[in-house]
């Protein structure tokens, strides 16, 4: 039995991930420019990992593995999760992270389409509790780190954990510009002593602030095209700035001025990567806008006042909890049946 | 002067309006716009089914070997909701039997099978001036003519035509022909425009109506000219043509109500509530050949195009075999099967020598190549283009998630029977989820229950009713024979004397009496039962033919929902 409509359009889900996975180019490019290749060995490892787990998920809940490989959904968790972690960390790390995002949080939910928590979100929450010693050793841009260290033995340390002699961890790695600034708050800096310090550039920290603008750029790709509403990105950062720049305006010593927020930690790829995971957030017009106003809120007040260095992934999960309700709380009228229409 | 520029002025600055989301699958039309409209060679048999509008079925008043003329009246309308049915061309009743009809069902119905004898001989037929005709007696007319809606709805137009309790402020014509393929309507447009206008002018003095508004989507440049034209040339007053955006499913006649009057009709309202009536281009025409000339509707245009060699509009008499149909615009040998509509609302033909009916506007020849099968469904990645599509302004994706879920509470509290079935959200969705085969099941399931439930709630108060009335009985039959028994004894206590008792007959009057007001309350108790309020109560008599057809079609969804895909096993019925 055949019924209508009996035309579709060639798009399909697999194409679209893809695009969103074209739209990370130009953010991975400039991180590889500025903090040198290592970034990809962990895109490397996560998506192999992502792509095993999914298979392995697939066969013991007894699915074909076909349509559901072929979706490329499990190589945007990996690649989010990568994005979302430290690059010069244990191999291990990241297969962790990425194996529990996959298994637990997408497929023990009912598999694609159903997770209530992005995948990827999980696997860095896991990751941070669990070993928030390696989660806060980032590289330094190549161009502030006092030792260079060739790639072949970060990819020892990476595979071996052995660093060559004469090298520490320390002297490679540093915290993030929002770590710094959290700590540096503490001891007493105002923004404005933090802000000159060399780590930092225009808008946030050397080198993440360009990759942060890759992001962006990959995020209005994804927007002309279509892919994602423009209303989730639209409505976070424009609550981050502003809530971001009444306080700087307020108290400029203690509160650090909008941009930096905007190009700090991962908002950028919050914006437009993470928060627009269609299948955690609101499906309304309404509902999108109280999310991600709530989302930019919640990063705001984590980054500030809260233990963690970012506040991105703990608003994305905390927000995707909410979404049910969000959605039951937003429904709009239907055609004809809307108030103040004759 | 200056008044008639400044009329100009206000027609030339008409503000349209937009329904939400809509689609621009491609269109396919000017295959079959190449050529003018052709006439069909005779067919060598006709079956005409008796039902081919919305309402009762015509009532068949010949006999099998009985002659008839051209345009002579095989089925009598019956009800007040019904339409007559004609022979389209003289010749011999073969048979009046149940036949499969190009319903989405796949149902037999009853079908009159005529044999033409070649001469397409009419039978006397005369027309009359509208503007000295009573209303009800051109409504008559059109009821005697078997005139319905063209556009696919097949509602009469009679009934239509007549709006007692609202003031009919706009009539709009439908033009429109939203879907793929099918272009009868614009072809009609080009070549036979002047009495489509004057049919149109016949449907406003009917419902006395200001102004008449007909809308044409802009894909169809000559029709509007065409249109444009013969209304300037006749002088119509109060009449427009309106070129609107071509955006599927603007067609629909509550898209184009809204887009050319901004007025949005609810699901469950009639237009003329809001004082708006529209009827389709064909209709107008019909509506014309049935007043001015007597001519009830025999033949209507139908585009056959897709899987043909050439693809063409072709005036065809009702009850043509399809397969003669399509055959004679040259049928490819890999035609699988035959599409009735265009390709977003259409059905299946449950095959080809089914004849065609006042619905058929198009048959696409459909091959594997021009139609390639479904992918499989994927589950729902939320992504919301069906929101961003949905005419209607539904959710289709929460509505696809009740539905499967068979929580058809929820399906209906989220307005599922606001759905017009217009396709757009399946047609974009990126998961490939059939997403109307859905939304169909759960609205047959949800009246098959409603069905099920006032059935049970009969048999349940018909039941109780019998209990009560045996119980009834039995104690007064205990009674009767008690007071025999009392009457008996105080007889004998009194002597011989006394008139002996008689059994009384006024006691059985009584019960009768009785039996009668019980009967009368179950009665009245089931009626209010009926016009409480439910969702389903709301339907238009359309949408409730299309939902009996949709019932015969549940079994089949079953099984694409079944071959739809890996995660998505097809509903249960509990
Ligand atoms: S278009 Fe398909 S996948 Fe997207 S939300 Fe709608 S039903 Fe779900
Ligand atoms: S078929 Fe129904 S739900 Fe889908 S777009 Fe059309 S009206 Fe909306």
């Amino acid at each position: 039995m055949w019924s209508s409509p009996f035309l579709t359009t060639p798009v399909s889900v697999s194409q679209i991930m893809l695009r969103v996975l074209y739209a990370l180019i130009p953010g991975v490019a400039l991180y590889v420019w500025y903090f040198g290749p290592a970034i990809l060995v962990s895109i490397t490892l996560a998506v192999v990992t992502a792509v095993a787990t999914e298979a392995a998920m697939l066969k013991l809940r007894n699915r074909p593995l076909k349509p559901f490989l072929s979706d490329n959904s499990a190589l945007i968790t990996a690649c989010l999760l990568a994005l979302s972690i430290p690059p010069l960390a244990p191999w291990w790390l990241i297969v962790i992270g990425t194996a529990f995002g996959i298994a637990v949080a997408k497929h023990l939910y009912g598999g694609l389409g159903s997770n209530t928590f992005n995948p990827a979100m999980v696997g860095y929450a896991v990751l941070i509790i669990s070993f928030p010693a390696h989660m806060t050793q980032w590289l330094a841009p190549g161009m502030l780190s006092l030792l260079q260290l060739p790639f072949s033995a970060q990819l020892s340390y990476i595979f071996s954990g052995h660093l060559p002699s004469g090298s520490t961890l320390d002297a490679l790695t540093m915290a993030t510009p929002l770590d710094t600034l959290k700590t540096q708050l503490h001891l007493g800096l105002s923004v404005d002593e933090i802000r000159s310090m060399p780590i930092y550039g225009y808008l946030a920290g050397k080198g993440s602030e360009m990759v942060a603008l890759g992001f962006a750029l990959g995020g209005i790709y994804l927007i002309a095209a279509r892919i994602i509403p423009w209303v989730l990105p639209a409505a976070y950062l424009g609550t981050l700035f502003i809530i971001a720049a009444v306080f700087h305006q307020i108290d400029p010593e203690h509160y650090v001025g909008p941009l930096f927020h905007l190009f700090s930690g991962a908002a950028m790829l919050g914006a437009f990567f993470i928060f627009t995971d269609p299948v955690g957030s609101p499906t309304t017009f309404r509902g999108r806008v109280i999310y991600a106003c709530s989302a930019a809120l919640l990063t705001w007040l984590i980054r500030t006042f809260g233990g963690f260095p970012d506040g991105v992934a703990f608003a994305a999960l905390l927000m995707n909890m909410c979404v049910p309700l969000i959605d039951a709380w937003t429904q709009p009228s239907v055609f004809g049946k809307k108030e103040g229409k004759r | 002067m200056a008044l008639s520029g400044d009329s100009f002025k206000a027609i030339e600055m008409r503000t349209l309006h937009h329904f939400h989301g809509g689609i621009h699958p491609p269109t396919h039309k000017s295959q079959s716009t190449g050529t003018g409209i052709a006439t069909l060679p005779l067919p060598e048999k006709l079956v005409v089914p008796l039902h081919q509008h919305v309402g009762n079925c015509a009532v068949p008043e010949v006999r099998v070997g009985e002659h008839v003329l051209k345009g002579q009246r095989i089925g009598r309308p019956e009800g007040r909701q019904s339409s007559a049915v004609h022979a389209p061309t003289s010749g011999t009743v073969a048979a009046i039997d149940m036949q499969t009809v190009a319903h989405a069902s796949g149902m037999p119905d009853l079908c009159v099978t005529l044999i033409p004898d070649g001469k397409d001989e009419w039978i006397a037929h005369a027309g009359v001036d509208y503007r000295n005709t009573s209303h009800t007696d051109l409504r008559h007319m059109l009821r005697d003519a078997g005139v319905v809606g063209l556009g696919g709805a097949v509602f009469p137009s009679d009934i239509k035509s007549y709006s007692r309790h609202h003031k009919i402020t706009t009539l709009v014509i439908n033009g429109a022909e939203c879907e793929p393929y099918i272009t009868c309507d614009d072809m009609l447009m080009r070549e036979r425009p002047r009495d489509i206008l004057r049919g149109a002018e016949v449907l406003r003095e009917l419902l006395y109506a200001d102004e008449v508004l007909i809308g044409i989507e802009d894909n169809k440049p000559e029709a509007i000219a065409a249109m444009r034209k013969a209304l300037e040339q006749d002088g119509h007053q109060h009449m427009e043509v309106i070129a609107v955006p071509t955006l599927y499913p603007g067609g629909g006649a509550k898209q184009l109500i809204l887009v050319l009057t901004g007025v949005e009709v609810a699901a469950g309202v009639r237009s003329t509530e809001k004082g708006v009536q529209c009827f389709n281009v064909a209709t107008a025409w019909s509506v014309w050949r049935a007043i001015a000339h007597g001519e009830p509707l025999l033949s209507r245009i139908v585009t056959v195009t897709g899987n043909v060699e050439h693809a063409q509009n072709f005036e065809v008499l009702l009850g043509t075999p399809v397969q003669e149909l399509v055959a004679y615009a040259g049928n490819k040998p890999d035609t699988g099967r035959y599409i009735m509509g265009g390709p977003m609302m259409g059905v299946d033909l449950p095959n080809s020598s089914v004849g065609v009916t006042k619905a058929t506007n198009c048959i696409i020849a459909a091959s594997p190549a021009l139609f390639p099968p479904p992918q499989p469904a994927l589950p729902c990645i939320r992504c919301t283009r069906c929101t961003d599509v949905c005419p209607a302004e539904l959710q289709p994706q929460d509505l696809y998630w009740f539905a499967k879920s068979n929580n058809f509470g929820k399906a209906q509290e989220f307005s599922l029977f606001d759905c017009i079935e217009c396709g757009a959200c399946a047609y974009v969705c990126p998961s490939h989820i059939p997403l109307v085969h859905y939304y169909r099941y759960a609205k047959s399931e949800i009246l098959v229950r409603d069905h099920d439930k006032r059935a049970a709630d009969l048999a349940r108060e018909r039941h109780e009713f019998r209990q009560f009335r045996i119980e009834r009985e039995k104690q007064e039959k205990a009674e009767r024979l008690a007071q025999k028994e009392r009457a008996a004894a105080e007889a004998k206590a009194k002597a011989v004397t006394e008139l002996p008792t008689q059994v009384d007959p006024a006691a059985d009057a009584d019960d009768t009496q009785q039996l009668r007001i019980d009967a009368a309350l179950a009665r009245a108790k089931e009626q209010a039962a009926a016009a409480s309020p439910r969702n389903t109560e709301l339907l238009t008599p359309e949408q409730r033919s299309e939902v009996e057809a949709i019932e015969a079609r549940r079994a089949k969804i079953h099984k694409i929902a079944s071959d739809a895909g890996a995660d998505d096993e097809p509903p249960k019925r509990n």
